[in-house]
């Protein structure tokens, strides 16, 4: 049996979450920076060259890319293995947490919904645990702005309206977010599963790595698609207009309910922000 | 920064604003504030009550922008624009006022491009989630109102070259609007 102590968590939490709030992941970076050729708008490719700007600078000033630091998802799939020792495993995630916000001079951006009182070190977390086979512990953060957050939604459709209604709903999800969410964004789509399933498969979606297609061939030919779509609403780059309004669309899948056809869209801003670790 | 662009100053005179044009991206130098939800329904409540605003928005320009924390040895933090859409409710009773330019990101609602229209206002878009590059135009900032609402007070900012894009013009143009129609199939 694998042992980890609590201590090396709140580290490791601490600087993932630093690291990913600065340091735009190179995958994003290339998207981007692949995206200037494609993009047919001035306007939108002088947008790309911009982001590609802040995260130089972002990088060599040690600053975040984006002011709006989130709050701090965090995956961890723990191998039914390990045995955690020397304290409370939320508890050291939270005060990883509390760390990165507080030494990486990150935004403190979590408050009470309705007297809006901050709570201070962007505390609690959201984490979300997975047991797996085997030993060891994968960390995986994603600071989450509200801004594309916002223009997320559960919906509960018919089973009929199949496949064509998942694909109306998602695009009909990233025309109402326009250029708010700021594009280009990446869309998350949970099919399945119940209410709650949906939602956590469509941010799950959000964690695959740019450019990659998903396993299931169908699902492949439906990202495709939606990518196309998106991409002809002529948002584009900050929606001031464009051919680039998405860099990419994941989609995951689970079986559901013979009543029900669930869908969950999640959207993230071109600041995708994501970091793991392996303990 | 290329200089080819156009460079413009506040507090915004009545013809710069009257000339620029949706789709145009510009350079902005001189004071502007920071304020977004909180500052603004305190801002009305202020108004409301008689009181005056904590600085004088004739000609200003009002950032919706809550920086991150300014690390050591910064003059701010991260600094980009939050949504706009949030301070629309607020937005028409400060334009009315002589507030000349907004900046943030987002549609606003025909109650402020009205507005805009009507006492020849421009509502400028910065490239949201690009807070570090704006944060180098940042010369100076200090807290001049509402400090207990901390990532939320007024802050004056004095910036340097602020890269900005035209968005909704005294003439009615809707950057959003035309490029979107442009660049759809």
């Amino acid at each position: 049996m694998r042992e980890i102590h609590v201590d090396d968590i709140v580290s490791v939490v601490e600087r993932l979450f630093i690291d990913a709030n600065i340091d735009l992941p190179d995958a994003m970076y290339g998207a981007i920076r692949d995206a200037i050729e494609r993009e047919n708008s001035p306007v939108g490719k002088e947008v790309l060259r911009e982001l590609l700007r802040n995260a130089d600078t972002a990088r060599e000033e040690r600053m975040p890319i984006c002011q709006d630091t989130g709050l701090a998802v965090t995956f961890l799939e723990i191998g039914q293995d390990t045995h955690i020792v020397g304290g409370d495993l939320t508890e050291a995630v939270t005060e990883g947490v509390r760390r990165a916000y507080r030494k990486g001079y990150l935004r403190k951006s979590c408050c009470h919904p309705f007297t809006r009182k901050n709570t201070g070190d962007n505390t609690p977390p959201i984490v979300h645990t997975k047991i797996v086979p085997g030993e060891g512990l994968r960390i995986t953060v994603l600071p989450k702005g509200g801004g594309s957050e916002n223009y997320g939604e559960v919906r509960m459709l018919m089973p009929a309206q199949g496949k064509e209604g998942v694909k109306a709903f998602v695009l009909e999800m990233v025309r109402k977010g326009g250029p708010n969410p700021c594009p280009p964004i990446t869309v998350g789509v949970g099919i399945g599963g119940n209410f709650e399933t949906s939602a956590l498969l469509s941010k799950e979606a959000l964690m695959v790595p740019v450019g990659k297609r998903s396993d299931d061939e169908e699902l492949a030919a439906m990202e495709r698609e939606l990518l196309e779509e998106i991409n002809a609403t002529g948002i584009g780059p900050q929606g001031y207009g464009g051919t680039v309004t998405a860099l990419d669309v994941h989609i995951r899948m689970a079986p559901c309910h013979l009543a029900s056809l669930p869908v969950a869209v999640n959207i993230q801003c071109h600041a995708h922000r994501i970091r793991e670790a392996l303990l | 920064m290329k200089t080819d662009l156009r460079r413009i100053t506040t507090p915004l005179a009545d013809d710069v604003a009257g000339s620029l044009k949706a789709g145009e991206k510009v350079l902005l130098s001189g004071f502007i504030y920071t304020a977004r939800d909180a500052a603004h329904k305190r801002f009305i409540e202020t108004l409301d009550a008689g009181g005056e605003m904590p600085f004088d928005i004739k000609g200003q320009v009002i950032y919706y922008c809550g920086p991150a924390p300014a690390p050591p040895g910064k003059v701010i933090g991260s600094c980009g624009p939050t949504t706009s859409s949030r301070m629309d409710v607020y937005a028409p009773r400060l334009v009315s006022l002589g507030l000349k330019g907004m900046i943030g990101k987002g549609k606003r609602s025909e109650g402020v491009k009205g507005a805009l229209k009507e006492f020849r206002g421009v509502y400028f878009g910065a490239t949201g989630g690009a807070g570090a590059l704006l944060a180098r135009t940042v010369v100076a900032a200090k807290v001049i109102a509402y400090e207990d609402l901390g990532p939320e007070a007024v802050v004056r900012l004095e910036v340097r070259d602020m890269p900005l894009f035209v968005i909704n013009d005294v003439h009615g143009n809707d950057l959003y609007e035309e490029g979107m129609k442009s660049y759809r199939k």
